[in-house]
């Protein structure tokens, strides 16, 4: 699975307002309403069950990145957003670190191998250093799609 | 010089594989023990420790993997580890985690 695949490009949140984690989630999910892949009236339950599933253990994995996700039944197919905070957003992550990247992800119930996929490829990018520093570094929206589209096709390597 | 190793062959059973809450369950054992702990999967290894290599394993329901271990309490981190992957996490709901399971 390639960024492509599941990132909804105009989603995507450059500098991210909210600075405590329910706002930056809200924030994240709003983004994909805007982006017109979440039905307006689906916002409100769609955050709620990113914040149950933080309850359950936060989703901020260390090196500054968080994953917040849920599966939801009005998604017909893995959708994801990326978000970035200069700041950094207290997200009781496991290390203890702000998070500075943000990658929300919302799938469906039946597709759980999907949801890894995501996963992996989110991870599998993430492990490499210079793609890390660069996504946070990134500042506008462009400069975060080329990443991605770098990563896509495999120009960073480790 | 040799230090004690231990290896296991392990499947993931919980229908939902090896994702995020999993992967810090495992983290959160794998770092009680003092070995090193590996998970291999294909011709590639990663680190048991790191939540982040974890979840690049992307290893879903079935999804044969090799559990190693290296150092003194090797064999019981072994042990425990695949009795978590192997009784599901668990997430079975179907009343019977299959614990027993072994290599």
């Amino acid at each position: 699975m390639k960024f492509s695949d599941f990132i909804v490009m105009p989603a995507i949140k450059a500098d991210l307002a909210a600075d405590d984690k329910g706002d930056v989630i809200d924030e994240l999910v709003h983004s994909l309403v805007d982006a017109g892949v979440i039905k307006p009236t689906d916002q409100e339950g769609i955050v709620a069950a990113v914040m149950r599933r933080e309850e359950l253990g936060s989703t901020g994995i260390g090196r500054g990145v968080a994953v917040p996700h849920t599966k939801h039944p009005t998604v017909e197919r893995l959708i994801g957003t990326v978000g970035i905070s200069a700041e950094g957003v207290n997200f009781n992550s496991l290390d203890g670190a702000k998070v500075h990247l943000f990658f929300l992800i919302v799938s469906p119930h039946d597709r759980p191998s999907d949801h890894l996929r995501a996963l992996e490829q989110i991870t599998m990018h993430l492990r490499d250093d210079a793609f890390c520093r660069f996504l946070k570094q990134a500042r506008t929206v462009p400069d975060i799609q080329q990443l991605l589209e770098e990563a896509d096709a495999n120009q960073f390597s480790t | 010089m040799s230090q004690p190793t231990a290896a296991r062959e392990i499947v993931v059973v919980n229908p939902q594989g090896f994702h995020a809450r999993p992967a810090h369950l495992f983290m959160k054992l794998a770092s009680e023990f003092e070995a090193e702990v590996r998970i291999l999967k294909g011709n590639s290894a990663i680190n048991g420790k790191s939540i982040l290599d974890l979840l690049t394993l992307g290893a879903g329901n079935g999804t044969k993997l090799t559990l190693q271990a290296v150092g003194n309490d090797a064999q019981a981190a072994v042990d425990a580890l695949a009795l978590l992957v192997e009784s599901g996490f668990g997430e079975m709901d179907n009343g019977s985690p299959q614990a027993q399971a072994s290599a």
